[in-house]
């Protein structure tokens, strides 16, 4: 439970973390809350040469709403997601989601950024820009770029950034219609076993530790689209998805899972 | 509570029965209190220790080149090299339970085989703990494997690899308590109802809050050795190191600072320990450990691990005659401290609470290459516990009746205490018709059952179960002698001494030694009562051999019906001293006299009154004692008790069963408990609370899970899934007390009980949720998928 050694350097803007990861290269990694990274280092399931803290560059911090969109600032934490009235109004489903990351500890360090550049397949919020269909921008040596979230989680673990590049914000089109959020897990602070978001009636369906990225179930929204109910649109939600089995759940319980939530999923968020 | 010699008069407030916050939490909550790994003394050296990753191989050597190049390592030391250091000694297993039990020598470093995953194998000295951890990590092991031993039964079959070859077995010993075999078998052959059960009891990790530390300094002039251990036993531990190491008795003091709970697993002499002791005295400079989280999943003995065959044979009615036992009992690869006597403690109550007539019970424990078992939570106890109330529910299906009238049917009558137990115990006192009437008043069972059988009408996909759960452990194990016919290596007395100070402010000093319970807080109630002064001006020492030199501290659930004892006993000691000395001053024979308000006065003329202060500063200066009194006012008292007591009680725990996922919610959970004469109220519902919690644990969450290789994989709270606060359920606590008998105070122990209660109870729940579905049983912990599988299974589906 001792990390290996390591160097830390504070980034001052996101420009300076981007130019300080352009120097490390590929050994370097940024630091934000560091709930996920260092439990991770502490194993020795990561050992980076060189810790880039981000964490203080508050200027990340924000959520703002304009002309229908909602952006997020990539340092803003999970508390804040959870507790934003703004939010609540314009984006609910990622408040909701936010309020059932880890222990109030984690979502009072925890990123938004951090939780998206991790990649977790387990992790809560991937699931949910997912199903927002959330643009992702992400800042490196030669300026911004944006990313859609379907395009961003490449695999287990990895995303679709470059080394020297970081999240500096998360847009989602703004609304409020039909959304629900499933988390099954045995105890409260612990990740997925499976869970399932539902934007939009129904438009925007993810999946939570169903495969090595969080997972679009395109297969349920499509039945959905074509007018199928819940449970008939349910009970294609694992078709083709091979998840992994572990301690809580061998891959056939997962896939029984991924249908009994997402139809309950999908009744919440007002499928019939 | 009353105290029972000083009768209090109306205006003396009485502290004990009422709650009264814990003295200790400021230091605690605040940070101050100093646990091991906040202390750090010149020239230490770091410890880290390379342990095994394979559950049984030869070691064919132990390469330390790398870690010697990492900035910091000063040395590493293979078992061979340390082996000096001890000689023959090896660790110490004080309950032998029988004479031909098997104990293999059980060294500090193995050398030559490793015979468990996280068996120490080498040892790293360095300059701190991240060098010794870096250092740990790159010393390279050659190991050759051998078969593993992991499963308790394959153990014990034919041809089966051996644990320890030379032993020629992988049993270490067969204990039977069976006081009349033929009765036995004719209650069985005359029986209108037979129950057969088979439980397994998953191995559990101790895992309290604070893992284990040590810190070893030597006083090189004399040859002096301070241990500072995160250990329950201080004062065990001590005599252990010395007999372990050869080190003079007098020349080691050993001091366990704060220690952040143990639940048992601190009740140890552990490798480290002997570790640190001896490399501090060869080298003349401090020698310390810290463990980490993962290394206490294998490093720190585990609980539970057993394989229960349980019978009832019973008359039509329900009446059950005789109980037959046949445990297997995992080990581990070694005997820690008390490993062998766990089973044992559970040995005298697989008849629960219940009058039964005839009694079998047979252990046999087996060696596997895993880590050593030891004392857990209840130790024995929530295991027997665990059985008879699991059958007892299947009799009541069987017979026909609800499962609170299938115990009131058994029930121990309250009228029959003491009562003598087919097992041989004689059980002090209780009323378990009354508890279990209370507990299903509580618990509103027949909304409850109402509701259930709405819901099974319904077919809905959330059932309810309800699940009882009724139980008596024994505590305060004792007395010695009894503790001797069990070749237990240890007394069952506790001391105390009461030592008043020149301004009247008092000194306790215990031999029970806490680790979380609150000692300091129901000690200075106690004694606060009996002399009439504010509980804040009597201070509670402990915990260090140099200032409680004498003690058997703290496991087992016996600090206060023991060490509480001691307490209640010396300070009586102190009073009877004090009485002299008032009736000296006022020229008054001491039978004349009476303490009322913390002043002593002739009966019934309180103008004529020496009060407590007067009395101490007496007693100090000697300038006016009765003739031939030694000056000041203290006094010791060694306890050791005529009898165990017996806590008991019933829990009630309503679950919901999801039935679609398999997941499992404790809707409600009723305990009501009679732990005798309660000194702290608050204490004893936090006991409760905690206790419930972990036996809720053992049923739905926790498991020490190894791979058929021997290789553990739950080594992170991650993974091994140790409930929080958010999934504690919401606790309705009532008491019923029948004083004990056994000791002054009618106190019994609340330690253990919620761990013992619950565990039963939420397993019976969830059963009775799934009776109408065809499930009969659940295995442990019952997590969403296992309980998933098992409706499947009993709907004929694919498990």
């Amino acid at each position: 439970m001792i990390p290996a050694s390591f160097d830390y350097v504070v980034a001052e803007s996101a420009e300076h973390a981007v130019a300080l990861l352009a120097e490390h290269g590929d050994e370097a990694k940024l630091l934000a809350g560091g709930h996920s990274l260092i439990p991770m280092m502490r194993f020795r399931l990561a050992t980076p040469t060189v810790l880039v803290d981000v964490g203080r560059l508050h200027d990340l911090r924000y959520i703002d709403a304009d002309n229908g969109t909602v952006s997020i600032g990539a340092l803003t934490r999970h508390s804040e997601l959870e507790h934003s009235a703004l939010l609540a109004e314009s984006a609910p489903l990622l408040a909701s989601v936010a309020a059932l990351v880890g222990d109030p500890a984690v979502r009072h360090r925890g990123t938004l950024g951090g939780t998206l550049a991790h990649a977790d397949p387990a992790s809560d919020l991937p699931a949910a820009v997912l199903a927002l269909g959330a643009t992702i921008v992400a800042r490196g040596p030669g300026g911004d770029r944006e990313i859609a979230a379907s395009d961003f989680f490449a695999g287990y673990f990895e995303s679709a950034l470059a080394h020297d590049e970081m999240i500096v914000e998360v847009r989602v089109a703004a609304g409020d219609g039909g959304w629900n959020y499933q988390k099954f897990n045995r105890r409260a602070q612990d990740w997925a076993i499976v869970g399932v978001a539902v934007a939009d009636a129904g438009a925007g369906v993810s999946l939570v530790n169903m495969g090595s990225t969080p997972l679009r179930a395109s297969a349920v929204e499509a039945a959905v689209a074509a007018g199928a109910s819940a449970a008939d649109a349910a009970a294609v939600a694992a078709d083709g998805l091979q998840p992994p089995s572990d301690l809580n759940a061998d891959a056939d319980y997962r896939c029984h899972l991924a249908r009994v939530f997402t139809e309950r999923a999908l009744k919440s968020a007002g499928v019939a | 509570m009353t105290m029972t010699d000083e009768p209090a008069t109306a205006e003396q407030v009485s502290h004990t029965g009422r709650p009264r916050l814990r003295r200790e939490d400021p230091a605690l909550l605040t940070g101050e209190a100093q646990f091991i790994d906040d202390m750090s003394l010149h020239g230490e050296i770091w410890v880290g220790i390379v342990r095994s990753t394979e559950a049984h191989a030869t070691i064919l050597g132990v390469d330390g080149s790398a870690a010697l190049e990492i900035d910091g390592v000063t040395e590493v030391l293979s078992g061979a090299d340390l082996a000096p250091l001890w000689g023959e000694g090896a660790l110490p297993c004080a309950w032998p339970v029988t004479d031909d039990m098997r104990n293999p020598a059980h060294l500090p470093v193995a050398v030559g085989v490793a015979k468990y995953v996280g068996d120490a194998v080498a040892v790293v000295l360095a300059e701190s703990r991240y060098a010794a951890a870096d250092g740990a990590a790159a010393v390279s092991v050659d190991y050759d494997p051998l078969p593993a031993v992991v499963d308790i039964e394959a153990a014990v079959a034919e041809g089966a690899p051996l644990v320890h070859e030379e032993l020629g077995t992988n049993e270490s010993y067969t204990w039977p308590l069976i006081p009349d075999p033929e009765a036995v078998d004719e209650a069985f052959a005359d029986a209108a109802h037979v129950v057969s059960e088979r439980y397994v009891q998953q191995r559990l990790i101790p895992a309290p809050m604070e893992p284990r530390g040590v810190i070893a300094a030597p006083g090189v002039a004399n040859g002096e050795l301070t241990l500072y251990s995160a250990t329950q036993i201080p004062h065990i531990l001590k005599v252990m190191t010395a007999v372990t190491l050869g080190i003079p008795e007098h020349k080691i003091r050993v001091v366990a600072p704060s220690v952040g709970g143990g639940f048992g697993c601190k009740l140890n002499v552990y490798a480290e320990e002997i570790l640190c002791c001896a490399l501090a005295m060869e080298r003349g400079v401090p020698v310390r450990w810290t463990e980490g989280r993962s290394e206490a999943a294998t490093a720190t003995i585990q609980g539970r691990g057993q394989v229960q065959h349980i019978e009832l044979a019973a008359d039509a009615d329900g009446k059950v005659q005789a109980v037959r036992v046949k445990l297997l009992a995992d080990m581990g690869a070694y005997l820690q401290l008390v490993t062998p006597g766990v089973p044992l403690l559970g040995g005298f109550l697989y008849h629960g609470c219940y009058d039964i007539a005839h009694y079998s019970f047979e252990c046999t424990s087996v060696f596997t290459n895993k880590t050593p078992t030891d004392a857990y939570r209840g130790a024995g106890r929530p295991e027997a516990t665990y059985a008879v109330e699991r059958a007892m529910d299947s009799l009541a299906v069987a017979v026909g009746v609800a499962p609170e009238e299938i115990r009131s049917r058994n029930f121990i009558a309250a009228d029959a205490f003491p009562y003598e137990s087919c097992a041989g115990l004689v059980f002090d006192s209780g009323d378990y018709q009354a508890v279990l009437d209370k507990a299903v008043e509580l618990a509103d069972l027949e909304t409850v059952r109402a509701e259930q059988a709405r819901r099974r009408t319904d077919g809905s996909n959330r059932q309810i179960g309800i699940g009882f759960s009724s139980y008596v452990e024994m505590c305060g194990l004792a007395p010695s002698r009894v503790l001797a016919s069990l070749n237990y290596g240890a007394g069952g007395w506790e001391a105390a001494t009461v030592r008043v100070l020149p301004t009247a402010k008092v000194q306790v000093i215990t031999g029970s030694t806490p680790h979380g319970q609150g000692h300091e807080t129901s000690w200075s109630m106690i004694v606060a009562d009996k002399l009439g002064i504010d509980p804040d001006d009597v201070e509670v020492l402990h915990s260090d051999t140099a200032i409680s030199p004498t003690g058997l501290d703290t496991y087992g659930s016996r600090s206060l019906s023991v060490g509480g004892t001691a307490v209640f006993m010396a300070t009586d000691k102190v009073l009877d001293k004090a009485r002299l000395i008032a009736a000296h001053q006022l020229e008054a024979n001491e039978d004349d006299l009476e303490y009322v308000d913390g002043a002593f006065q002739v009966k019934g003329t309180p103008a004529a009154a020496v009060p407590f202060a007067a009395i101490a500063f007496a007693a100090f200066t000697a300038h006016d004692l009765p003739d031939g009194m030694e000056p000041n006012l203290e006094a010791h008292v060694t306890y050791d008790p005529p009898n165990f007591t017996f806590p008991n009680g019933t829990h009630i725990a309503v679950v919901e069963v999801d039935t679609d996922t398999g997941d499992v919610a404790v809707v409600d959970y009723v305990a009501v408990d009679d732990c005798g004469n309660q000194v702290n109220p608050m204490i004893v519902e936090g006991q409760v609370h905690g206790g419930v919690l972990q036996g809720a644990a053992q049923a739905l969450y926790e498991d020490a899970v190894y791979n058929d290789d021997g290789q553990i994989v739950t080594v992170n709270l991650g993974d091994y899934l140790v409930p929080s606060a958010a999934e504690a359920p919401a606790y309705r606590l009532a008491g019923h007390v029948t004083p004990s008998p056994t000791n002054p105070m009618g106190v019994k122990g609340v330690g253990e009980a919620g761990t013992i209660a619950a565990t039963p109870a939420v397993i019976n729940a969830v059963v009775d949720a799934l009776r109408p579905a065809g499930v009969t049983d659940v295995t442990m912990p019952a997590s969403p998928q296992t309980v998933w599988r098992a409706i499947n299974e009993a709907r004929g589906g694919a498990s």
